[in-house]
């Protein structure tokens, strides 16, 4: 695992490659982030990671937030808004304080970017577990998007543990892997990343270099 | 929040697109590269439509070589598109002229705007 960064996705656009070709984006403000902790295999904590921190925080501070910041970053240091630690192989490259930016990023690399689904509320199975639902005809009424049968009989007598069925769905951390950068905008902190992520606008993600990443720049 | 979009979007549209509408013949210079050489191509025909609006604004060319219909829709503000002319107006009463497509010879003239 290495190092990346919390971001905003701000929304998709459209930009034209070298080709001429349009590529369908996404706009992520990502950055910049502040190193708020160290951890350590060694100290306390048992394990390599570095704590970053994403935004400032202006109001409603929790006491334990500004404890927390205190002690690592100083007295009168910004308080983020959201914290997010990234496991690294090698913690002892970064220090508390130091900024990171969009600069970690080149165009062309391959990226994985993690965030929080659109919440779709209580959906039924076709829509959440793409089932095919029932006839329509032969004789069939209120039954096109059952489910169907979801046991046995008397053996096992019970329905099994994880049977599908409808439910919340949607709000889950979502992974999207080998996504390429197509443009770093340095000064305005923004990436433009190929494809869709997850989460609507606003939602906070995170862009971290791609774990397997078969070509990546 | 959204104006980073609007930049990004913004740097990319033409400024020195011709006003044209559905009904217009315009001439087309496309760029193409066949066998990794780049030369531009021309395709000039009816505007059957102009649809969408910003970055994804586009259009569709129609004409007919030797009694076969083509048509080719392109992106407005593609850098693939090197120039775009009108040759000549049209006057239509339709935003989308898709009726021309079941019409041949006499009856899918266009009348010339003044």
């Amino acid at each position: 695992m290495s190092i990346g960064l919390i971001g905003k996705k701000i929304g998709m656009a459209q930009v034209f490659d070298d080709e001429g070709a349009a590529v369908p984006v996404t706009v992520v403000q990502a950055g910049p982030c502040t190193v708020v902790q160290i951890k350590t295999a060694e100290g306390a904590d048992g394990y390599n990671a570095v704590q970053v921190g994403f935004g400032e925080r202006l109001k409603k501070i929790t006491s334990p937030a500004r404890g927390h910041i205190e002690k690592h970053l100083g007295d009168d240091a910004a308080i983020p808004h959201d914290l997010h630690e990234f496991r690294v192989a090698d913690p002892s490259a970064y220090a508390a304080g130091q900024t990171l930016d969009v600069g970690l990023f080149a165009e062309g690399q391959a990226v994985d970017v993690t965030g929080t689904s659109k919440g779709k509320g209580f959906a039924g199975v076709m829509r959440r577990h793409n089932f095919s639902g029932q006839q329509k005809t032969h004789g069939q009424s209120d039954r096109w998007r059952a489910p169907g049968a979801v046991g046995m009989g008397t053996t096992p007598g019970r329905v099994w543990k994880g049977q599908k069925m409808a439910g919340r769905m949607g709000q889950d951390l979502v992974t999207v892997q080998n996504l390429r950068i197509v443009r770093v905008e340095a000064e305005q902190n923004v990436l433009l990343i190929k494809g869709a992520i997850p989460g609507g606008p606003g939602s906070l993600v995170t862009v971290r270099p791609a774990v397997k990443s078969p070509g990546s720049a | 929040m959204t104006t980073i979009i609007d930049d990004i979007v913004g740097q990319q549209l033409k400024s020195d697109v011709p006003e044209f509408s559905p009904g217009d013949t315009v001439r087309v210079d496309v760029k193409v590269v066949e066998s990794g050489r780049e030369r531009t191509q021309a395709f000039e025909g009816v505007v059957l439509s102009r649809r969408a609006s910003g970055i994804n604004e586009n259009f569709t060319v129609r004409r007919t070589t030797h009694g076969i219909g083509v048509e080719r829709t392109f992106l407005l503000h593609s850098p693939r598109i090197e120039s775009l002319r009108v040759v000549r107006r049209g006057r239509v009463r339709r935003a989308k002229l898709y009726y021309l497509r079941d019409r041949v010879g006499k009856a899918a003239r266009i009348k010339e705007r003044r």
